[in-house]
């Protein structure tokens, strides 16, 4: 069954990317946010000699769970079951939202604290909550942004690194009750100071948290969550019922585990040697936390992408964004091109599959391959391997219809299987290209061809071919 | 007609069917082991604990109630956990509620001024990351949440340098842990770090010798 949700974009990459590359500020945002993030990543990332080996056994780790998914799962269920949680399966993101609304609905409660959670984004949580009459209130300060915008999240890590900082306090001063106009500032202390007197009340009263999970241990059935400001501790501790939505992927075998990853993920996603607050639970606790417990373990597309041999490496993701904040794509076109809550590079790969059909088929055409989002995975995710991989299915899928494109490099193929019809094919250019280059001027390429091939040149160059081909060069130098 | 399979018979059936590969052996030869012990690895932490903006005072066993009590200097209230050795509150002036069956409220940690000291299961020397593990010295968790305020109490026997060492050293891992790294901060504004959002926004440490 494909996944559903907020994983296919509404419109091809081209479309939205060239919307978004029109917004200068954005540009300029984005660019000063992913270079801030990559010094700090380096740095210390290059502090632990270790790094390269944390990440073998990371992505082996990962693997291990593919290949064992159905006896970890269930040893999941049974663990954080004898531990007091209920354990809930949903094979889509409606599925998955009835879930939790139905339980939220048998509280009685009308509004829930959330934590930041990409898996209740992927399943549009929020919006189906509303539907039935629950309001959701995001805590996490990049999600408030986004909410209180009325925006969607364009960053895995941080969804409101598409504003600066005089933005955000513009979005305040409109947006969030009874915020002290005169006092607010653009200065970042005085703006997390606005979010924490927001939130306050809501937290110490709110009956009914929601939550993700970066990992669940499959042996001891615990949830963890990493988080910064203590708005996850918020969630987690104080409400009566907790509800969880974990995708299945994000089991690791054992408690121990957690010494790999708890080092990959914060240094990679925030640039921070660790992450001020990590929570960890396992079912109910007497006298601690929420005494009534839900795990909902989701499918939503996972299983397909887990069907590919090839691509179900992307099944290792721990959302740490790393791969985002070093890609030259992402960084000019920022995440709302991509039409997903997984954007970037992994987004590129996620959701196609996660999703299958429809536009996202353009979204592994979203990148340079030029190797970026691999060096600086901590899991080794091959992520151009894999879009590669998808591009080729992307045209296997259509191989019936006629297309220009596969004329052209049928013709192509005939023509350099055989080097006499090369080597002609190339004398035959060059002489056919001799007027052009009056046109051409000195660097020996054209501006502007003609339809149907202004489409190329309306974004490059065209160049010429060379006055010699290598061949011909070297016959002449060695004839003598 | 047959009814439909469940979600989670179906999801396990697709699992199954999607025949993911065979399980290989992980290479496990990142470090694990702690290099041996000593001063050293007492500064690391300090170093690690300055850096993400949480104070830090090294010293003796016997002048700790003394840094404790400088550390509460105009402090009215302060909650301790049930488990709490009373001689560190015992140069403190102010009033001392202790969590003994789960006495204290939201409302009473939330109260302006209201402090909390806690001893923790074991620090993090290479990260600045102290553990709590809900031990009779540390409490419920929300305990050192509400507050604005923590003071915690490391020994240095608790210090290890990695987190594996550290990870290991904890008696029951399905207690509630809560993993500190610094006092509450976010990096949602332009991806720089900023201190103090919703938990404590003072993080005092204490090292005893």
């Amino acid at each position: 069954m494909s996944g559903t949700g907020n994983i296919v974009t509404p419109l091809p990459f081209p479309t939205l990317a060239r919307r978004e590359l029109g917004d200068q500020q954005l540009r300029h945002n984005l660019r000063k946010a992913t270079h801030t993030i990559r010094d700090k990543r380096l740095r210390v990332v290059g502090e632990v000699p270790d790094w390269e080996q944390l990440r073998m056994a990371g992505a082996a780790i990962k693997d291990d769970v593919l290949a064992r998914l159905p006896s970890l799962l269930e040893q999941f269920e049974a663990a954080a079951t004898a531990a007091g949680a209920t354990v809930h399966w949903a094979r889509d993101a409606a599925e998955a939202c009835a879930v939790v609304a139905d339980l939220v609905l048998a509280t009685g409660t009308a509004e829930v604290v959330k934590v930041k959670s990409m898996a209740t984004q992927e399943i549009g949580l929020n919006e189906a909550l509303e539907a039935v009459g629950i309001h959701a209130v995001e805590t996490d300060l990049a999600e408030l942004i986004v909410q209180l915008a009325d925006d969607t999240p364009s960053h895995i890590l941080v969804p409101a690194i598409h504003y600066n900082r005089t933005q955000i306090r513009d979005i305040f001063l409109e947006r969030m009750p009874g915020v002290d106009a005169s006092s607010l500032t653009d200065d970042p202390p005085a703006l997390a100071e606005a979010a924490r007197r927001h939130l306050r009340a809501r937290f110490l009263s709110t009956k009914v948290g929601i939550s993700g999970a970066n990992f669940a241990i499959a042996d001891t059935g615990t949830l963890t969550v990493v988080e910064s400001e203590g708005n996850g501790r918020m969630c987690l501790t104080l409400p009566e019922t907790l509800i969880s939505v974990v995708g299945i992927e994000k089991l690791l075998p054992t408690f121990a585990d957690l010494e790999v990853f708890l080092q990959l993920l914060p240094r990679s996603s925030t640039g921070e040697r660790m992450n001020p607050y990590t929570s960890l639970w396992t079912g109910v606790t007497p006298g601690d936390g929420p005494q009534t417990v839900h795990i909902v373990l989701v499918d939503n597309g996972r299983t397909d992408t887990l069907a590919d041999p090839v691509g179900r490496q992307a099944l290792r993701c721990i959302r740490c964004s790393a791969c985002l904040n070093v890609c030259p794509v992402y960084e000019r076109v920022g995440g709302h091109a991509y039409g997903s809550v997984y954007p970037g590079p992994i987004g590129a790969i996620l959701s196609p599959q996660m999703s299958g059909e429809g536009a996202n088929r353009t979204l592994p055409y979203a990148s340079t391959l030029c190797g970026a989002c691999f060096d600086a995975c901590p899991v080794r995710i091959d992520i151009p391997q894999v879009l590669v991989h998808l591009r080729q299915s992307g045209v296997d899928a259509s191989r019936g219809r006629p297309s220009a494109e596969r004329t052209a490099m049928r013709t192509m193929s005939y023509v350099m299987r055989d080097r006499r019809r090369y080597a002609a094919a190339l004398r035959a250019a060059r002489r056919g290209a001799a007027p052009l280059r009056l046109v051409a001027g000195r660097r020996g390429a054209l501006r502007r061809l003609p339809w149907p091939l202004s489409a190329w040149t309306s974004v490059r160059d065209a160049p010429l071919p060379p006055k010699q081909t290598f061949r011909e060069w070297w016959t002449r130098e060695h004839s003598s | 007609m047959s009814t439909p399979p469940d979600a989670r018979t179906e999801i396990l059936r697709r699992v199954r069917a999607a025949q993911p590969s065979s399980s290989a052996p992980v290479p496990r030869d990142y470090a694990a082991d702690d290099g041996p012990a000593g001063v050293a690895l007492v500064d690391l932490l300090v170093d690690r604990l300055e850096d993400y903006k949480a104070t830090v005072r090294r010293c003796a066993a016997a002048s700790l109630p003394a840094t404790v009590a400088s550390l509460l200097t105009g402090v009215p209230s302060v909650a301790v956990p049930p488990g709490l050795p009373a001689e560190w509150l015992s140069a403190y002036p102010g009033t001392v509620s202790r969590d003994e069956a789960d006495a204290l409220t939201v409302a009473d940690l939330d109260a302006p001024g209201v402090a909390v000291v806690t001893g923790c299961a074991v620090a993090v020397a290479q990260t600045g990351t102290l553990i709590l593990d809900a031990s009779p010295d540390q409490g419920r968790r929300l305990l050192t949440l509400v507050p604005d305020h923590h003071i915690c109490v490391v020994h240095t026997s608790q210090i290890v340098e990695r987190l594996p060492a550290a990870l290991r050293r904890l008696p029951d891992p399905t207690r509630p842990l809560t993993m500190i790294s610094g006092p509450s901060a976010t990096s949602d504004i332009e991806l720089n770090r900023v201190e103090g959002v919703h938990g404590p926004r003072r993080l005092d440490v204490v090292i005893v010798a």
